[in-house]
């Protein structure tokens, strides 16, 4: 090997094998073998780096969000009147705004439910399955316990919101919309 | 800093390496589990989450910019 070809100190060939057995253009174009791995490897822990920050900016978009949308007790909405619902019919209205639909669900002479129609997986609308006592997802065969909202089949992990009813002077009205994680 | 041998120095990234790669795991188990806890209407885990993500940042910068030290080295 000429002196001025010689590779920097420390550094070793990927095979193994001392410089003098090396191939001819190894010889011609040395590469510190050792720096290019550490190189790589701190490229690598580098793009985690980045990873992890995109990471913590979500979750202060997360915290952001939340601060924005600070919680108001939505205002009361007439919804049906008890009298004029027979057991096992279901009544679809919109609550809190035009752009979250619900269904109102009378299960027996005292036990009436509410809920978001939106599924918690992917905003599908659900449909009432009363005769399978649930609320069925179309678009990813998800379903939720007719009576508590609970999930009970397919992706979705989160109940359905429940929206708040009071019983007032023979009227139902929506007074509020409580979503849970269990 | 002290001075380390290449075989140290890659020793050295290769476990730093598998920490990091831990601790974006956690970060991003932590999202995962804020955005389910935010959409379930749980908003107070929300700043202890964002605490803990900022520190486990800071704790990945503070790991990679000991590499670019340990390189001068």
């Amino acid at each position: 090997m000429e002196q001025g070809h010689l590779p920097p100190s420390g550094s070793e060939p990927p095979n193994g094998r001392s410089w003098h057995e090396q191939a001819g253009w190894r010889n011609d174009f040395p590469i510190d073998w050792a720096q290019d791995h550490y190189v790589q490897r701190r490229e690598f822990v580098k793009f985690l780096c980045l990873t992890s920050l995109g990471f913590a900016v979500g979750q202060l978009c997360l915290l952001g969000s939340s601060w924005l949308r600070q919680e108001t007790r939505p205002d009361r909405k007439e919804i049906a009147r008890l009298d004029q619902l027979n057991i096992g019919q279901v009544v679809s209205f919109r609550y809190p705004t035009e752009r979250h639909p619900c269904l109102l669900v009378r299960l027996g002479p005292d036990e009436i439910v509410a809920y978001s129609q939106l599924c918690t997986h992917l905003s599908c609308p659900v449909v009432p399955q009363l005769e399978q006592q649930r609320f069925f997802c179309p678009c990813h065969h998800g379903a939720f316990d007719l009576h508590d909202g609970r999930p009970i089949l397919g992706p979705p992990r989160r109940p359905l919101p429940r929206v708040e009813l009071q019983v007032e002077g023979g009227v139902i009205y929506a007074v509020g919309v409580r979503a849970s994680t269990t | 800093m002290r001075t380390y041998t290449r075989e140290q120095k890659m020793t050295i990234i290769h476990g730093v390496l598998c920490f990091v790669s831990l601790l974006v795991i956690l970060q991003l188990w932590l999202l995962t589990a804020s955005m389910n806890a935010y959409l379930g209407g749980d908003r107070h885990v929300l700043w202890p989450a964002a605490l803990v993500s900022l520190g486990l940042l800071a704790l990945n910068g503070g790991l990679l910019s000991f590499l670019y030290r340990l390189q001068r080295s």
